[in-house]
């Protein structure tokens, strides 16, 4: 009786293992599959990213023979750089390379070949030197957005003229100045050292990045020194009580609040109650410290723990007060913890866009922010705006800006990995 | 004087306190073993008198810059002649606003009239005498403060433990601040939610099926009142949250597993690195992404699949959030499936379970809780994101859970109400906050249960 139940659930356990074992390895495979979701999106991701953006580092540009006229530069006889129609001269020197284009239209046609940067490059070039009146001068302008685009092939040569931006006959002087070598492309150095433009070709994100600059300055000064105090007396003076759980609570939740909330604070708090002016990198920098302290309390708090009880009690033993232990013995030895979970929650909030949504900091900036209080945006918040833009070009130009923010964000963690690794001990 | 250059001034005053205060520790204490008449070690002096120094000084200037404006405008207004006096709260404050701009020298708008001239000239003297009476307040108070504390200090004097006490506040306040950040949020949108439910009533906001907030300029317009019924915002955020969570908790999970239980360790130590960049990557980056590739893909395949797909689908949003969400998911389960004591998945083994029998028949069942509480705060980070929905999604607020239509959410709505220049009373605006404070209370909820059920199962096996 006992031998054949024996074998029965022996040959049931061997009849069984077969589809068990198939059962397994679909659970491996499964498991081996969902790693690969988050792999290969990254890998995805990255690649469309710098197919779309790399190209936006180099800008086109067309070499053309500037003549700086004294008929438009100095009609009374005395250089006149307010009004004086500089746009006429770039488009009078692209028009002597094509002598043959002579109607009104075809005319319009040929000058929007150049952006209208051309214009300012060569007040700025009058403007440093006015010996240059009367003389002729090789120059390169920067070219419009959709030659740019042509040369970076972004617009398909091959569809309707009807159906791309850019027609038959621009098609065919592009194609004339690639044939003489006057088209030429260089690094765009306009990306990083201008502000934004509606202009493609001309806008940067400089005035970005001094926004993001500023406010992460506020960021930093407040939300480090803050979060630091925060976590010493959480982890060192509270007593047991229930404020210091409301706290603890408080913090926690915080941490998962979601970030537009943080927005709506600072627009009701900080621009309608305390009427700090909208836009400006200082609103900005106090609500993006209001976000990251409950990420650099955590971390802080972590770090303090991480010291161990025999050095508080090595130096209590030898007299030291409470605050003495903390600040001469606890605090130095947390600090790379500290600054690890700084430096994580400072690139939270250079990533950070919604809540800085809601405190005006949408708007269309041309100047480069000079202070905490200009009218400024920040460089997620660029990215946003190009977005939406509708130009191929500014496409383009998302992509090479989400390559910086993401260059940045790299550096930074990678700082803080290295700090870690650096100053790691093990008690 | 500029508020910079008074801070500075204060700093430096503060530093030349020190070094007097420590100065005077030190001649007052007499005899042949000076040091040791002294109560505490001569830094502390110093500290004491440039706390002194530094704190009054600093309060006041706050507080000034927080009452000024108010102040300079109370006087501003009393001066106006009477009629201007008498205008609506609305006129009242564009007419200041004009002062300010024509005080400040920018664009006015409106013919600039003799009472404004005026006004704008008080208002200059005001801010001007305003300025110079902070700084004598302020440098005042920190000379008076510091040599009060500076007189009090003999041998005797306890100057460590009054630092120490004053320190310990500052701790206090710091914490506190957390505390003051949730009440400034409850507040902030409490506060504009009543405004809002004061012309929307709140049964109307929470059960109406439309929703369509433009309000007409004029009342007898077509659509003069707008219609502020959620429920198509709520279910659109159910939807996409809903797509988002059926990618990331099934992947996220299975990745935890794998990397737990069958991965080797260099495996582990590549695949965990990039998963944390999944998690690092700016939300607006995502939106990008969604919108600009995935929207597009989505479109192609369902077209040629015979579906008709909105090109703002909530598909591609919620796709790509979905992949946002599988590193926190995969951690807070990892985090999980690790605290589960060894020997139970031991005793599986050793029993002849396979790794897939131990994983789904002995280790999640007791991983559950901790995994279920990761689940809920990733709903909670779902319901809140705002940039890939703002990108990816509609603004049309359809009533829909058909994902291959564009819907809209409730972050979506509070972007496009709060976005651009609007009057802060119109209820179009107040919506903004009565949605602020649904978005609010609902993930509060969620990460409060949430992270008391990972906390308390945590303890469980410790």
């Amino acid at each position: 009786m006992a031998g054949e139940s024996a074998v029965t659930t022996r040959s049931k356990v061997e009849q069984s293992l077969g589809r068990r074992r198939r059962k397994e390895s679909i659970f491996r495979i499964l498991g081996i599959a969902s790693t690969l979701v988050g792999v290969l999106f990254l890998l995805v991701f990255f690649w469309t990213l710098i197919g779309q953006g790399a190209s936006a580092f180099m800008q086109t540009f067309i070499e053309i023979e500037v003549e700086f006229s004294e008929d438009i530069l100095a009609p009374s006889g005395e250089l006149d750089l307010a009004y004086a129609d500089f746009d006429a001269i770039a488009r009078n020197a692209l028009r002597k390379k094509f002598p043959d284009v002579s109607s009104r239209s075809e005319r319009r046609e040929l000058n929007q070949l150049i952006s209208v940067g051309a214009g300012y490059q060569i007040k700025d070039a009058i403007a440093g030197d006015p010996d240059l009146l009367g003389t002729t001068l090789l120059m390169q302008v920067p070219a419009a957005a959709n030659v740019d685009m042509v040369i970076k092939e972004n617009i398909d040569r091959n569809l309707g003229e009807d159906r791309r931006p850019v027609s038959d006959s621009q098609m065919g002087w592009i194609d004339a100045l690639i044939a003489d070598g006057s088209l030429v492309s260089k690094f765009n150095v306009a990306l990083f050292t201008n502000g934004d433009s509606r202009e493609p070709e001309l806008a940067g994100i400089r005035g970005a990045l001094m926004g993001s600059f500023y406010m992460l300055l506020i960021t930093i000064a407040l939300a480090f020194p803050i979060g630091a105090a925060a976590a010493i007396y959480l982890e060192e003076f509270a007593p047991k009580n229930r404020w210091s759980d409301l706290i603890e609570v408080n913090i926690n939740n915080l941490a998962a609040v979601p970030s537009i909330v943080f927005g709506l604070l600072g627009l009701a708090v900080f621009i309608n109650w305390m009427s700090i002016p909208r836009s400006a990198p200082l609103v900005g920098g106090l609500v993006l410290s209001l976000l990251t302290l409950p990420v650099i309390i955590i971390a802080a708090r972590a770090a303090i723990k991480a010291v161990p009880p025999s050095i508080r009690e090595a130096a209590l033993g030898l007299g030291a007060s409470k605050m003495q232990v903390v600040f001469h013995h606890v605090m130095p030895l947390a600090m790379p913890g500290m600054l690890t979970g700084t430096i994580i929650g400072m690139s939270r909030a250079l990533g950070e866009s919604a809540p800085l949504l809601m405190i005006g900091m949408v708007a269309f900036i041309v100047d480069v922010p000079a202070g905490f209080s200009d009218p400024a945006t920040a460089l997620p918040v660029q990215i946003y705006l190009w977005a939406d833009s509708p130009e191929r070009a500014f496409a383009e130009r998302t992509s090479a800006a989400i390559i910086v923010l993401l260059g940045f964000l790299l550096a930074m963690n990678l700082a803080a990995v290295i700090i870690r690794k650096k100053v790691e001990r093990k008690w | 004087m500029q508020i910079t250059t008074l801070t500075l001034i204060i700093a430096a005053m503060a530093a030349g306190a020190f070094y007097f205060g420590r100065e005077r520790s030190l001649s007052v204490a007499s005899g042949p073993s000076r040091m040791q008449s002294l109560h505490s070690l001569p830094g502390y002096y110093g500290y004491y008198t440039a706390i002194w120094a530094l704190l009054p000084a600093m309060g006041l200037l706050l507080a000034w810059n927080l009452i000024e404006p108010r102040v300079i405008v109370g006087l501003i207004v009393q001066g106006l002649p009477d009629a201007e006096q008498s205008m609506s709260p609305g006129e009242l404050n564009l007419l200041i606003n004009n002062i300010r701009n024509l005080a400040n020298g920018d664009v006015v708008s409106g013919e600039v009239g003799t009472v404004l001239q005026d006004a704008a000239a008080r208002y200059l003297e005001y801010a001007r005498a305003g300025r110079w009476m902070l700084a004598v307040l302020t440098i005042g108070l920190a000379t008076l403060c510091a040599s009060l504390a500076w007189r009090r200090i003999t041998p005797k004097f306890r100057a460590r433990n009054h630092v120490e006490r004053v320190i310990s506040s500052l701790l206090i306040a710091a914490s506190s601040i957390a505390i003051l950040t949730t009440i400034g949020i409850v507040m902030s949108v409490l506060f504009e939610a009543i405004r809002f439910f004061r012309e929307v009533p709140l049964s109307e906001f929470l059960f109406g099926l439309n929703w369509s907030p433009q309000t007409a300029i004029r009342a007898d317009q077509v659509g003069s009142s707008g219609s502020f019924g959620a429920v198509p915002l709520f279910t659109g955020t159910l939807l996409i949250t809903g797509i988002a969570m059926s990618i990331a908790v099934p992947v996220g999970l299975m990745t935890a597993i794998y990397l737990a239980e069958y991965s080797s360790t260099r495996i582990r130590t590549i695949t965990k690195p990039i998963l944390e960049i999944l998690a690092g990557i700016p939300t607006v980056v995502y939106g990008f992404f969604a919108a600009l590739t995935v929207a597009p893909v989505v479109r192609r395949v369902g077209e040629s699949m015979g579906f008709e797909v909105a090109s703002e689908s909530a598909l591609a949003a919620g796709l790509v959030m979905g992949i946002m969400i599988i590193p926190l998911v995969s951690s807070l389960s990892d985090d999980a499936i690790n605290s589960v004591p060894r020997a139970m998945r031991d005793g599986a083994l050793a029993l002849g379970s396979t790794r897939s029998e131990t994983m789904t028949k002995v280790i999640l069942p007791a991983a559950l809780p901790g995994i279920v509480g990761g689940i809920l705060l990733a709903v909670s980070r779902a319901i809140g994101e705002t940039m890939i929905v703002v990108m990816a999604a509609g603004l049309s607020a359809n009533l829909t859970a058909n994902p291959l239509e564009a819907v809209t959410t409730v972050t979506v709505q509070i972007v496009t109400l709060l976005v651009g220049d609007q009057e802060f009373d119109s209820a179009k605006t107040l919506a903004a906050f009565a949605l602020g404070l649904m978005l609010f209370l609902i993930t509060l909820g969620l990460n409060v249960l949430g992270i008391y059920v990972v906390r308390k199962y945590r303890e469980e096996y410790e």
